[in-house]
């Protein structure tokens, strides 16, 4: 069984938000009006953190970005009363929209604050109606929803595999995020097979993971810049 | 309305005491139905509001991202550590035979049991899908501390029902006996249960009190203590607490005597029962205030100094926010009002009066409510990563909502005082007939027999 992880480069990484906006679209992720805006409930699966380290006038920012962490603990998963939340075989913490009843308390315990809540009923801008993506149900408004790792492409993938009558191939299964990054800084496979990229690079001595020392075991892990960088 | 009238509501072996405790029952004065009226204007505002946030989705309220839970969950734990006041407070006087407990028992027991469904029901106010309520039922996992809470706050409801109701039995047959009125009369009759005043009666009824007072003890801790789970469960700072259990429990009990007091200072005020709520009760009550007061502080105190002195930055980023940062003003408050306010009344004899102790009690309430806000809310507001720092400004739904459960609280409480005696005629009249002597053979138990006194003094010689 696969247990799918990603690794962002960030040394590769430049902050072009290109992954936010390809995620947004792929996962018909509503618009937020600016005065929701201002009111911290825009929804982004995939956000860009800027973490600033030092004081003034020694500051250094660095950008990361930042999915959901499908943790191999998640602290999400334990505390919904209706398991509407939980995590699959292949490692991935999905959220089913059908059962959520909208306490919150996932999105509370989750220490990367990755979960988002549907404050209104979803809308879009009439011409952008017929852009929606058919693979990814609309939710509804009260419920929870988070990145799924794209969990739709690799049923996609799985079908198209099993037509074609040959196994899952590395490749066949990329979330949008990674597909669309122009520097190639998200990479994304199989953790548990030796020969993928992800496995190879998570070996880097670069190779760290956010708040690790919470015991989530997140499978987003992350190359740190090289010295040149500044 | 003077005595004549009154009588004409019941039969003639009723007696002046009886007449005195059931009178709120049969007289009704103007300023009832002004607050009444009142107070269904706060419900109804609270049930267009709630009916606009249906309609609407939780966006309309001040929550956003990442204050996911805002007033409605501090109303929520307040409203359950409200119903800390009857039932435990009236088990425990019950089980250790406190006599003063006689006029006080039962209005502490209705608080409990009507608090509650506030409790319940701002958790359904703050649910994005309330229609789909039931589902916590239906595939509920037992793992989640939410649903520890639905399975504690449900025997805690149903144990604090039956605790009501028992020691209501005997004065229902009463009522229906001595008070004429026929709708009156089916409606208790149904509710006496047969009851005749035999003696097997009565001995399966103080057993089944005294069972439901052991029961209801381990139940009413639990039911805060997993209230507290909801967040010391959790990994977010300064929530995964150990300390937390105890610290509700004993928040519970203290904002739940604050609102006993209140509660009997209007009984007393308004139902003119001076003879029966007597300074000695809010003395008493005011010195287990002050007892709980001190508590509190002690465990505010261990809290805050484990947080501060442990230096774990994401705790100590929620610490400046309480003491240095946005939610001083209300921490600070907090401390004024559950602490230096209540200790500076309650310690002197001269202020622990009924007027004082219900003063202390106002600034309890108050504070206990911004003691549950400030538990809450600096956590939620400081997420572990540098995200856009949250910020939290409740909209009128939300305080709407929250008068509303407050006003509705108050309105059935004062419905129960107009169809039952809001103090056990029964007990008061047990107190006078068995109390008095019981009391002393007691006390007499615990001293040296005669007999023993004296053989002991003639082999002294």
């Amino acid at each position: 069984m696969p247990r799918w992880g990603m690794v962002i480069d960030l040394d590769k990484c430049t902050a072009c938000q290109a992954c936010v906006i390809a995620c947004k679209a792929e996962n018909n992720v509503p618009f937020s009006s600016p005065q929701e805006a201002d009111k911290n409930r825009v929804i982004s699966w995939m956000t860009i953190l800027p973490m600033t380290e030092g004081e003034y006038p020694n500051l250094r920012t660095r950008y990361v970005p930042r999915p959901c962490m499908h943790c191999d603990r998640p602290p999400c998963v334990k505390v919904c009363p209706v398991g509407a939340t939980y995590k699959n075989d292949e490692g991935l913490v999905a959220q089913v929209y059908s059962q959520c009843i909208g306490c919150r308390y996932c999105t509370n315990n989750c220490p990367y604050t990755v979960k988002y809540f549907n404050w209104f009923k979803p809308e879009w801008p009439k011409e952008m109606e017929k852009y929606l993506n058919p693979d990814v149900s609309i939710r509804t408004k009260g419920v929870v929803e988070k990145c799924s790792f794209c969990h739709h492409r690799l049923q996609k993938a799985k079908d198209k595999a099993r037509a074609e009558n040959r196994p899952l191939e590395p490749g066949d299964y990329v979330p949008a995020c990674a597909q669309t990054c122009p520097t190639e800084a998200i990479s994304f496979g199989d953790l548990d097979d030796p020969r993928s990229t992800v496995a190879q690079l998570i070996r880097s001595p670069r190779v760290f993971r956010l708040l690790e020392e919470l015991g989530t075991e997140p499978k987003v892990y992350y190359l740190a810049e090289g010295e040149w960088h500044g | 309305m003077d005595n004549d009238q009154l009588r004409e509501h019941f039969t003639a072996d009723v007696s002046p005491e009886e007449i005195s405790i059931l009178k709120p029952l049969v007289s009704t004065s103007r300023n009832f139905f002004i607050i009444v009226f009142v107070l269904l204007g706060i419900l109804l505002l609270g049930f267009i509001a709630w009916l606009l946030q249906l309609k609407r989705g939780l966006g309309l309220t001040g929550l956003n991202q990442p204050v996911f839970w805002g007033l409605y969950i501090t109303n929520f734990v307040f409203f359950i550590g409200i119903s800390h006041a009857g039932t435990l407070i009236s088990a425990i006087l019950r089980l250790a035979r406190a006599e003063w407990r006689r006029a006080i028992t039962r209005s502490a027991e209705v608080i409990t049991v009507l608090v509650l469904f506030f409790g319940v029901a701002n958790i359904i106010l703050d649910l994005g899908r309330p229609d789909r309520m039931l589902k916590v039922i239906t595939s509920g996992k037992l793992r989640s501390p939410l649903l520890w809470d639905v399975i504690s706050i449900s025997i805690y409801m149903t144990a604090s029902a039956i605790y009501l109701y028992l020691p209501l039995i005997p004065d229902i047959a009463l009522m229906r006996d001595k008070m004429k009125g026929r709708r009156r009369g089916f409606f208790y009759r149904i509710l006496a249960l047969n009851w005749q005043s035999t003696d097997k009666q009565w001995h399966v009824l103080e057993k089944a009190i005294a069972i439901m007072a052991v029961v209801v003890i381990p139940v009413a801790i639990s039911v805060h203590t997993v209230v507290s789970y909801v967040f010391a469960m959790t990994i977010q700072p300064m929530w995964h607490s150990t300390i937390f259990g105890p610290y509700f429990v004993t928040g519970a009990i203290f904002s739940g005597i604050a609102a006993l007091i209140i509660a009997m200072y209007f009984i007393r005020r308004s139902y003119h029962l001076q003879a029966y709520l007597k300074p000695v009760h809010f003395n008493n009550l005011g010195l287990l205030l002050l007892l709980m007061s001190l508590l509190w502080f002690y465990f505010t105190f261990t809290e805050n100094l484990t947080a501060f002195y442990g230096a774990d930055p994401a705790h100590l980023k929620v610490f400046w926010t309480k003491f240095t940062g946005g939610y001083a003003p209300y921490f600070w408050t907090m401390v004024l009002f559950c602490f230096v306010i209540p200790l500076a009344v309650l310690v002197n004899k001269k202020t622990r009066t009924v007027t004082g102790t219900m003063v202390a009690s106002v600034f309890v309430i108050i504070g206990m409510w911004l003691e549950r806000f400030t538990i809450v809310l600096p956590t939620l507001i400081n997420p572990r990563l540098p995200y856009q720092r949250g910020v939290y400004h409740p909209s009128w739904i939300e305080f709407a909502l929250m008068a509303a459960c407050f006003a509705t609280f108050i309105l059935l409480y004062i419905l129960f005082t107009k169809f039952f005696p809001i103090i056990s005629i029964w007990e008061i009249k047990e107190g006078k007939e068995r109390g008095i002597k019981e009391t002393e053979d007691r006390i007499k138990s615990y001293l040296p027999e005669p007999e023993a006194e004296a053989s002991g003094a003639a082999a002294n010689l």
